[in-house]
This record gives structure tokens, C-alpha cells and sequence, in this order.
């Protein structure tokens, strides 16, 4: 067994793929590792799943602890969570990066309280620093910075784990960036038996409805969001023909999807989806930092809110105050107009 | 109708701050939280799985009781919980319980959870608004080694001493059926709470921890004592227990900011980053401009 200290990296896949959020975790855990020295170890559980492990190492994996059983086809809860505990407490890695998918925080949580070690939800970055524990007059040296929006999202907190092992956070999907793959990249692939109880099977899926995402937020050009400020189901159809008019998707604030407007699919921000596309339409959306974090790194941001002071003008780049209702019209009318002289003039 | 037996659940509760309604009065001007802009409620998705636990008794029978683990004013809820539907409700406060991170809290849930003893469900919201983390349900299965159905959305069976029931993801829906006791995690979809009930409401009024007794009876002078209200309470059922750490054995070490892995390192008030930016009026000559501008730049078109 090596000596070598580690960080690991869930993988989920799903259709005999790889999900993006593990390939991206497995992309930071590599910068990570990088500052460390450590290894990288992807943990796959699966059935005939060993070309996905190349697939991992191509992303930054430097070893990949690969439980393959027909029990663990699909994801489920005990059995995947059997395998985690059962290596975490072989090996113990240092840190656990678990993809804040459906399955991730169902499978996070069950592993860190096995493990009795610390969990910090839908981080937003992470980074690699000291901690100085006033109780034991003791300095922890490099342990991993655990950021994400705290109290309403008024503010930012780091977290730590100083003492429990592993270091465990989720990050959600598009938060990291996506490695480009290296086919140079070599890497072990290590079997490992499951160790099952009998109890893990208590729990059988009887039939799986599987509903093909027809939201593609994070790949889309063009996001168009409305947020508090849309009130109507026929406001938020103005958003739906502006974002058809510019090639784009609806997204949506937390407000607007509880408010039964839209599904929850589309809700952009730090629990939902995080985006970078070259233009962002948020009408109506005041900006809580939830909502910021998942997409202030888009190329423009329009922000259109009857509060001036709302939050979302300070990261937008046009700022336009007043009724998204009224406002949102006038944007169509100018795309439609355009159009129409740039018909005219050919 | 199945032939199961009577279903006891256990609902796991918290009161959260109504951060969904944050308005620009809820940030002071040096970027702090005006906590007072903010009323205190019941977690949205708890009330969800309070309905589903209210309705699965209304189906097979059993009880339904609700525990949360807050403050002393954390009672608020659990009177509610007795006008929504609730048998019976438990408040789990301590000092020492404060400052609980996940994993501690969790373990509260879980002593107290074994101290009441026999259930056959235990029913929490998927996640609690004010950190949205959906930890605590898997992390309180965990401890008392209990299997998890998180992102339940509907009960479709009980029978045999198995649920069947279905699971919300965002990749469509999972229909599983799991042996009891376990752990459900509810989400908001799954039904509409009842409101509470005006009959529940008026027997409930006076439902109360002991430590509530003084500002009851200011309101309610006929009590001339505490141990003439707690008499009155006991005898309509409506004393909501209150358990400590000690009541559950809870040892220190375990709970509270001491039992919590993680720690805060440091809090950043958020500092927007200021951008290049123009004001635009909502006009239809200035929104024809940013438009050119934006077909310029080749951001659209």
C-alpha cells in the first residue's frame, strides 16, 4: 500500500459516460495535488466500466480505485457508499471531491458520517491554505479551503476540517473548469472487491424513468433569466421569445421557480446550474450571491430590475432600471427591427 | 388498501430564517445580515414531509411526531406542527447543541430519534433554505444505521414492512422499494401542505415548553402558577417535552460546535466586483443603442 497522501475524486457516469462534474473535480483535485505533491485517485464503482477509468486518467488521474460488480450497475446509495467507506478507511485519503449532483449528495453525506468527517455543500471554489485552531494553540498546515456563500449569501465563508479525514466537499456541475484531455497521461488502474454487507441491499429500484435533459443551460450562448420581478406566466413568455429571438435558453432565479413559473431545471445560480455563456439577460432578478455565483463570469451581463440598488447592477455591464416587463418588449423590438433593416438592406 | 400495520414516522423539523423572502432591507449598509427583516418559519420542504407523514397515518394509522433541534423559540414550529396534523412534537435545546454543523447535528437527531424509541419512517425536508446543504437526513440514516430514499416525491406503497416510493431527480424519476425503518428525504413537489387546522389551532392554543410557562401566563392570568398551567397542559396533552443532552446522552464532546468537523475559517462580506458598466435608460432609443452596441461587439446577431 502506498505511503503517498491522496485526493479522490467520486465518479459518476451515467449511459456508459463519465459525468462532466467528475471530470472537472478531477481536473482541480490534479491543480491541487499539484501544489501538494499528492496523488490523484478517481473512485469508480460500476459494471464493465474499465474504459471510463482511462477516461479519468486522461483528465488528471494519476490512479483509479475501480469496484467493478454487477450490484453496482447503477448507482445506489449503501452499496457505492459500502465501497467509499470500506477504501476511505484503507487508505485514507486526505481529500474527497464528490460531485453535487442528485447521487453526489445523496452518496457525500452517508460516506462523511460513516467516515465522521467534516462536509461542506456546493462549494464555490476551493483552495489549499493554513488554519490556526485557537482551542489547541495548533497550526494546520495545508488544508483544503472549503468557499461557498454563507447566511442568505450576504457573505462568503471558508470552511475547514482541521481534524477529520478526509477533507470532504461537493462542488456542483460547470463550477470547475473542464481539463482538456491528455492521451499521454498514463495512470494505474486498481481493481478492489467490494466488501458488501447484507444490509446494503435493503433497498431495490423497481423501475427507472429516465427524462433526457432538454435543458442544456450550460452550453447555451445566450441565457435569458427572469427572476422576482416576473410576476406572470405571460412576463415570462416575453423572456422565452427575447431568448428564441437570440438563439438561447430561459434560465431562472430561485424566486421564479418557486413562484411555479418555470421547473427547477432551470434555475441558475449555486444550487442550480452555473453558466458562462457570452450574453446574460437577468430581468427581474434582484442578485443574491447564490444567484451571482452561478453566473458572473458570463462575457456581458444585462441586468434590468426596478431597484436601483439591487445587487445585480453592480455586476452587470448594462444597467437598465426599470419594469423587465416593458423593458423586455423594447429589447425584442430592437433585435426584430434590426433584422428587419438587415433583410431590407440585402 | 393494504393490510400493513399501523406506520409510526418520526418528521425531523428546523426553523430557518425566511431567507426566500430577502429583500434589500435584509442587507445593512456595511453588508451585514438585518436579521430583524427576516421572520423565522418552518422549513418549507419539512412542511412537505410533515404532509407526507400526516397522510401516510391518515392511511395506514400510527403516529406522527416532529422533533427540531433549535433554540428555545424553535417551539414556534411545533406548535404548528400540532395545528398542521402532528400526534405529537419534541424540542431538542441545549447550549451545548449550538454552533452544530451537520454531522452534529445529525447525531442529536439520532439520540433522540432512539430515545423515542419504536418508528418505522423517519421524514425530513430534502434540504433546509437557510444552507441548502441536504446533508443532515442522509448523515442522521447514517448513525442510525438506517437505509435513505432522498428526493422522495410519493408514498405508492406500504406493505410487508417495505415502502415503495418515488424518487425526483433531475434526470427523470426512480420508483424503489426499501425495507423499514428508513430515512425519507421529502422534496417541495411531492404534495401541498395542509394549513393548519382552526379546530387544531384553538384545542393547540396553549401548547408550550416549560419555558414558556411566564409569557403564557401574562397572557392567561387564570393560571396562578407554573404548576397550575402545567397541570392544565398536561391533562390536554399540550406540555411539549423539551430534551437536553443529557436526556438523549449525548456526550459533549460529540455535539455543539465541539462534535463539528468542519470550521468556519474566516467570513468574507461579499465585495462585488465592479465591472465597466453604463446606465441605460428604459427607453426604446437607448435599448436600440445597446443593442447596435452589442451586434458590434458581436455579442449578438
Amino acid at each position: 500500500m502506498t505511503e503517498q497522501q491522496s485526493i479522490w475524486v467520486f465518479i459518476e457516469h451515467t449511459d456508459g459516460q463519465v459525468a462532466d462534474v467528475s471530470l472537472e473535480l478531477t481536473g482541480k483535485a490534479r491543480d491541487l495535488a499539484g501544489q501538494l505533491g499528492y496523488e490523484v485517485v478517481g473512485l469508480l464503482c460500476g459494471h464493465g466500466v474499465e474504459e471510463m477509468a482511462r477516461d479519468v486518467i486522461r483528465h488528471g488521474a494519476d490512479r483509479v480505485l475501480l469496484a467493478d460488480h454487477p450490484e453496482l450497475a447503477y448507482y445506489r446509495t449503501l452499496p457505492y457508499a459500502r465501497v467509499a467507506i470500506t477504501e476511505a478507511r484503507r487508505r485514507r485519503p486526505e481529500i474527497f471531491l464528490v460531485g453535487g449532483t442528485p447521487n453526489g449528495r445523496d452518496f457525500a453525506p452517508r460516506v462523511a458520517s460513516a467516515l465522521r468527517c467534516g462536509l461542506t455543500a456546493d462549494c464555490t471554489d476551493l483552495q489549499i491554505g493554513d488554519y490556526y485552531l485557537r482551542r489547541q494553540d495548533a497550526t494546520f498546515r495545508n488544508l483544503l479551503y472549503q468557499i461557498r456563500p454563507a447566511f442568505g449569501g450576504n457573505l462568503v465563508a471558508t470552511i475547514v476540517n482541521p481534524t477529520t479525514r478526509p477533507q470532504m466537499a461537493t462542488v456542483r456541475e460547470g463550477v470547475m473548469r473542464m481539463p482538456a484531455a491528455d492521451a499521454s497521461r498514463t495512470g494505474v488502474v486498481e481493481a478492489v472487491t467490494p466488501e458488501f454487507e447484507p444490509g446494503d441491499f435493503a433497498l431495490e429500484v423497481l423501475s427507472r424513468q429516465v427524462r433526457h435533459a432538454t435543458v442544456k443551460l450550460k452550453d447555451a450562448p445566450v441565457i435569458v433569466s427572469g427572476g422576482a420581478g416576473i410576476t406572470s406566466a405571460e412576463e415570462f413568455a416575453l423572456l422565452r421569445d427575447l431568448a428564441n429571438l437570440l438563439g438561447g435558453e430561459v434560465g431562472a432565479s430561485r424566486a421564479a421557480v418557486d413562484a411555479g413559473l418555470i421547473g427547477r431545471e432551470f434555475q441558475v445560480g449555486q444550487t442550480g446550474t452555473t453558466v458562462r455563456p457570452r450574453l446574460y439577460i437577468a430581468a427581474g432578478i434582484s442578485g443574491a450571491i447564490q444567484h451571482r455565483a452561478g453566473m458572473d463570469q458570463s462575457s456581458k451581463i444585462i441586468a434590468i430590475n426596478t431597484d436601483p440598488n439591487a445587487p445585480m447592477f453592480q455586476v452587470a455591464h448594462y444597467r437598465i432600471v426599470g419594469d423587465a416587463a416593458e423593458v423586455v418588449p423594447m429589447i425584442i423590438e430592437a433585435l426584430r427591427e434590426r433584422s428587419m433593416d438587415q433583410r431590407a438592406a440585402e | 388498501m393494504t393490510d400493513s400495520r399501523p406506520i409510526d414516522s418520526v418528521v425531523l423539523a428546523k426553523q430557518v430564517p425566511d431567507t426566500h423572502n430577502i429583500t434589500g432591507d435584509a442587507m445593512t449598509k456595511d453588508g451585514t445580515m438585518n436579521r430583524n427583516a427576516l421572520s423565522a418559519i418552518f422549513n418549507p420542504e419539512d412542511l412537505n414531509a410533515l404532509e407526507m407523514a400526516v397522510q401516510i397515518r391518515e392511511r395506514h394509522g400510527g403516529t406522527v411526531t416532529v422533533i427540531t433541534m433549535g433554540p428555545p423559540k424553535a417551539a414556534g414550529i411545533l406548535r404548528e406542527a400540532l395545528w398542521r396534523g402532528a400526534d405529537r412534537v419534541i424540542l431538542l435545546t441545549d447550549r451545548r447543541f449550538a454552533g452544530a454543523d451537520t454531522l452534529a447535528t445529525s447525531l442529536v437527531l439520532q439520540k433522540a430519534i432512539e430515545k423515542i424509541g419504536r418508528y418505522d419512517l423517519v421524514l425530513a425536508g430534502r434540504q433546509a433554505i437557510d444552507g441548502d446543504t441536504a446533508q443532515v437526513g442522509p448523515q442522521t440514516a447514517e448513525k442510525l444505521g438506517i437505509p435513505q430514499i432522498t428526493y422522495a416525491e410519493a408514498v405508492l406503497e406500504i406493505a410487508d414492512g417495505r415502502i415503495t416510493a418515488q424518487r425526483a431527480l433531475d434526470s427523470g424519476t426512480e420508483i424503489v422499494r426499501c425495507e423499514m425503518p428508513c430515512l425519507l428525504t421529502v422534496v417541495g413537489s411531492a404534495n401541498t401542505p395542509r394549513p393548519p387546522s382552526v379546530r387544531r389551532q384553538i384545542a393547540g392554543k396553549l401548547a408550550a415548553t416549560p419555558g414558556e410557562y411566564a409569557a403564557l401566563r401574562a397572557k392567561w392570568p387564570e393560571f396562578e402558577t407554573d404548576a397550575a398551567l402545567e397541570a392544565h397542559l398536561d391533562a390536554h396533552g399540550l406540555r411539549i417535552p423539551v430534551w437536553t443532552a443529557d436526556d438523549i446522552g449525548a456526550s459533549a464532546e460529540a455535539i455543539g460546535l465541539a462534535g463539528s468537523p468542519t470550521q468556519v475559517h474566516k467570513i468574507n462580506f461579499v465585495v462585488l466586483e465592479s465591472t465597466e458598466s453604463k446606465t441605460v435608460p428604459p427607453t426604446p432609443e437607448a435599448i436600440a443603442a445597446m443593442v447596435a452596441e452589442l451586434v458590434h461587439e458581436y455579442i449578438v446577431g
